[in-house]
């Protein structure tokens, strides 16, 4: 294999794996508040349908970047009121999100499909990108990805480092604590939805505007659910998922490679190795039952109602 | 020393007037009142429901009131959250900790702290040492909560109090978790606090306590104050009889028996955990025979649970002979299968585990009777709901029927129901956790004569609980927990609150870096 090629895929790895990277580091932030938002998949159909929708009537890919997350968080909300406020079930509701997610963002697009639109375009960053291979790698992406690489760094910074990622944390674990020292939970757990929807609604708009400049039914293939396991694989550690969306996206890019080498195999088969890693990932992390439980957020999936308090 | 202090500071601490809260269905404070000085410790006492927790709830922020003052320092105040109770100066410790497990001490008390705190502070690790080190608290700023004992935990809690220059502590049943040296460890400092002009708020059920450390007390029955005295002046019971209305009869003294044979046994059991904050079982053996009572004493978190839960089979891995009922091996059988060979078992936890909170009583009573109610796979509902019935007036059970959810009755209610659900099924061998645990003092003197009368029909009862007056109380044979290690087994009679007490801190582990080495395994 010559070192071109392997440049090659190690930068499609990486465009790959943006999308789950921006799921999956705004939904770490929402589970280590204790909540478990199963409708990723839902909002980020409709931010990509959104986000093309309005890049493609504005013609700026950067608004189209801005409704997506503006999308996402709004799906998010209706999550939040359900879950926070009405004390609705989080699975069934995250469930009910996806489902509706997917046929609406089907519905609203259905006139778009077939469209393309100018998303935004790679910028080689001066002298980094000059670096033999890894400049070629690293340096010679879009401005989505330069902001994906950004944001596990603050994120990380700010849920160990911070008072924030304190009180984050502290909710997560024990809600009813937190609530006896003054912390409003409620409040904590609906901002940590409302990220967690927009940085869906980032990744929905990365998938439309460049990964794919289109907008076609259910584009993101189940991406959402990937993003979800990710965040269990990455134990709700920021650096491992940001490693973990990587291998992600290599896995999902390995039948392009095999085919690329003349490897023959079915290209069904390949394309489905993303989900078997996803499943394989999830068996051996839930082996560990002991580690599981320790790294987990304690009150995750588990409501919280102040008034039960008094 | 309080007298001097109160004539010094003529203004209270606190005031609380004509305190009250209505609840649907319960007046929980009924114009309570009750002032505190400086420097003064206070007792606040009462049966469960009584309104004690609702009234500190009250004064910390977390309950408001429908009517009535506080007034702080002389000056009337609305206390309308938590952080508002801290600003003002008043700290709690609750009953079930407020501690982030996952979170070092210092950073679980930095959580507490506003950011102007935080700067006036400076460096917290350092004060936090410092004021260990001032009320001999012994609490290590860096180390992980979940490492932490029950004892260390509460000191954390106080500290969290002390970090912000509190001027009222209130401590909400502090001593139920606490080995008895532990006790007189937290008494030493609550006495050196009061003496700095800190006020202290106490609930509690031990009244010997009372006695022992607290200047005033504050009776509350039915959401109304009864009486106030001065604990040093009365004795236990005469505080018993202020509270309960009537006269309890205090700590009677069971006759103690001779077990026969053996019933249930244990042998060399080790059972690593399945819980990163649980604890393994270590070279468990012990006997249980007909006829007797035998009590497991220890401070929560000891094993207790890991023990329970291997004894009832909840816990389904494979023990094989390492469990026998009348020389049968039963480690290989289910909880179910258990429970045919006459094993009954009440867990510590009764929403959830002891009972299932959305289903009625009726429906619980079937979880474990199953037999004698259902013909043919098909369920005999008149029978069983005339059971439950029975059970419910036979225990005292306060609840609107049979057909009450489980999740609305007080947690002492459910418990006598499911104690007495138990009890019912005539078991060889029951299996009890707290048995007693937040039930009043009229309830538990049922569930003790119900206990001693299934002795006495030669049943073999396990008893664990953290209660150790109710330990000597009621069993015949006595052993402690410490560290999923089992102390000797001896007579009740031959044995003392302070032998007890040290086996419940592990003295009876002779080689401490074996032991060491386990808990990190």
């Amino acid at each position: 294999m010559d070192a071109d090629l392997i440049v090659q895929i190690l930068f499609a790895a990486i465009k790959t794996g943006t999308p789950l990277l921006l799921i999956a580091l705004g939904e770490v932030i929402c589970e280590k508040s204790g909540i478990l938002n199963l409708g990723q998949e839902g909002m980020m159909l409709m931010g990509a349908v959104v986000g093309f929708i309005a890049a493609f009537s504005t013609g700026n890919a950067g608004f189209g970047v801005l409704a997506a997350m503006l999308m996402g968080s709004f799906m998010s909300l209706i999550f939040a009121v359900l879950v926070l406020q009405l004390g609705a079930n989080q699975v069934a509701t995250g469930l009910a999100l996806t489902i509706f997610g997917t046929g609406l963002s089907a519905f609203i697009g259905s006139e778009f499909v077939g469209n393309t639109v100018q998303g935004f375009q790679p910028i080689a960053i001066p002298l980094l990108a000059t670096i033999p291979y890894l400049g070629d790698i690293l340096f010679k992406h879009d401005i989505l990805v330069y902001l994906s690489f950004g944001l596990p760094i603050t994120i990380a910074f700010v849920a160990n480092r911070t008072r924030i990622g304190l009180i984050l944390k502290a909710v997560g674990e024990n809600p009813h604590a937190a609530n006896a020292i003054g912390i409003k939970v409620l409040k904590v757990r609906y901002l940590a939805i409302l990220f967690g929807g927009a940085m869906t609604g980032l990744a929905g708009s990365y998938m439309s505007l460049v990964y794919t400049p289109m907008w076609a039914e259910n584009m993101t293939a189940g991406r959402g659910w990937i993003a979800l396991a990710l965040v269990v694989f990455a134990s709700w550690r920021v650096g491992r998922i940001m490693l973990g969306a990587y291998l992600f996206g290599f896995a999902s890019i390995m039948h392009l490679v095999l085919q690329g080498l003349g490897v023959d195999i079915s290209s069904n088969l390949l394309a489905m190795m993303p989900y078997v890693a996803t499943v394989i990932v999830m068996v051996v992390i839930s082996a560990d039952q002991f580690k599981e439980k320790l790294l987990a957020p304690r009150s995750l999936g588990k409501p919280f109602d102040p008034r039960d308090m008094a | 020393m309080a007298e001097t202090l109160k004539k010094r500071h003529s203004i209270p601490r606190i005031e609380l007037a004509n305190i009250t809260k209505q609840y649907p269905g319960c007046l929980a404070n009924d114009n309570v009142s009750l002032t505190l000085m400086p420097g003064e410790i206070h007792a606040l006492l009462g049966e469960n429901g009584a309104g004690k927790s609702t009234l500190v709830k009250t004064i910390y922020g977390v309950v408001s009131p429908d009517s009535g003052d506080i007034i702080w320092d002389g000056k009337a105040v609305s206390i309308k959250s938590p952080s508002k109770a801290r600003e003002l100066g008043i700290g709690m410790v609750f009953q079930h900790f407020s501690l982030f497990e996952t979170l070092t001490v210092s950073q679980n008390i930095e959580l507490c702290l506003t950011p102007l705190q935080l700067t006036k502070i400076g460096n917290l690790a350092s004060s936090i040492t410092a004021l260990s080190e001032k009320y001999g608290l012994n609490v290590d700023p860096d180390s992980y909560v979940h490492s932490l004992s029950i004892g260390e935990r509460q000191r954390v809690e106080i500290m969290r109090c002390l970090v912000q220059s509190v001027k009222l502590l209130i401590l909400d049943e502090p001593t139920s978790v606490l080995t008895p040296q532990e006790v007189s460890g937290l008494f030493q400092v609550l006495r050196t606090l009061a003496q700095e002009g800190c006020s202290i708020l106490f609930i509690s059920h031990k009244l010997h306590e009372v006695t022992e450390v607290c200047q005033q007390a504050t009776i509350l029955r039915a959401g109304k104050v009864i009486d106030t005295c001065e604990p040093a002046k009365e004795t236990p019971a005469s505080i018993a009889k202020m509270m309960v209305g009537e006269l309890a009869e205090q700590d009677a003294g069971y006759s103690k028996k001779e077990g026969l044979h053996t019933v249930f046994s244990m042998t060399s059991l080790n059972l690593a955990t399945k819980h990163p904050f649980g604890t393994s079982l270590k070279d468990i053996s012990f006997e249980l025979k007909a006829g007797e009572i035998l009590g497991i004493a220890g401070v929560a978190g000891n094993g207790q649970d890991e023990l329970m839960a291997i004894i009832s089979g909840e816990d389904e891995r494979n023990t094989g002979a390492a469990l026998a009922l009348e020389k049968q091996s039963i480690g290989q059988l289910s909880a179910a299968q258990r429970r045919k060979l006459g094993m009954a078992y009440v867990p510590e936890e009764r929403l959830g585990r002891g009972a299932v909170p959305d289903m009625s009583l009726t429906e619980n009573t079937l979880l474990t009777h199953s037999q004698g109610f259902i013909k043919s796979g098909i369920v005999q509902w008149k029978p069983l709901t005339d059971y439950a019935k029975k059970l419910i007036a036979q225990y005292k059970v306060k609840c609107h029927g049979e057909f009450s959810e489980a999740k609305s009755l007080s947690g002492g209610n459910l418990q006598k129901f499911i104690m007495g659900r138990e009890i019912g099924q005539n078991p060889k061998v029951l299996v009890c956790a707290h048995p007693t645990w937040g039930v009043d003092v009229g309830a538990a003197l049922a569930i003790h004569q119900a206990l001693l009368r299934l002795r006495d029909q030669g049943a073999a009862i396990l008893l664990v609980s953290e209660d150790i007056d109710e330990l000597f109380l009621l069993a015949d044979r006595m052993a402690a927990v410490c560290d999923g290690h089992l102390s000797p087994v001896v007579k009740t009679l031959d044995t003392s609150i302070d032998e007890i007490g040290q086996w419940m801190a592990g003295t009876f582990i002779h080689s401490p870096s074996h032991h060491s080495e386990e808990t990190t395994a």
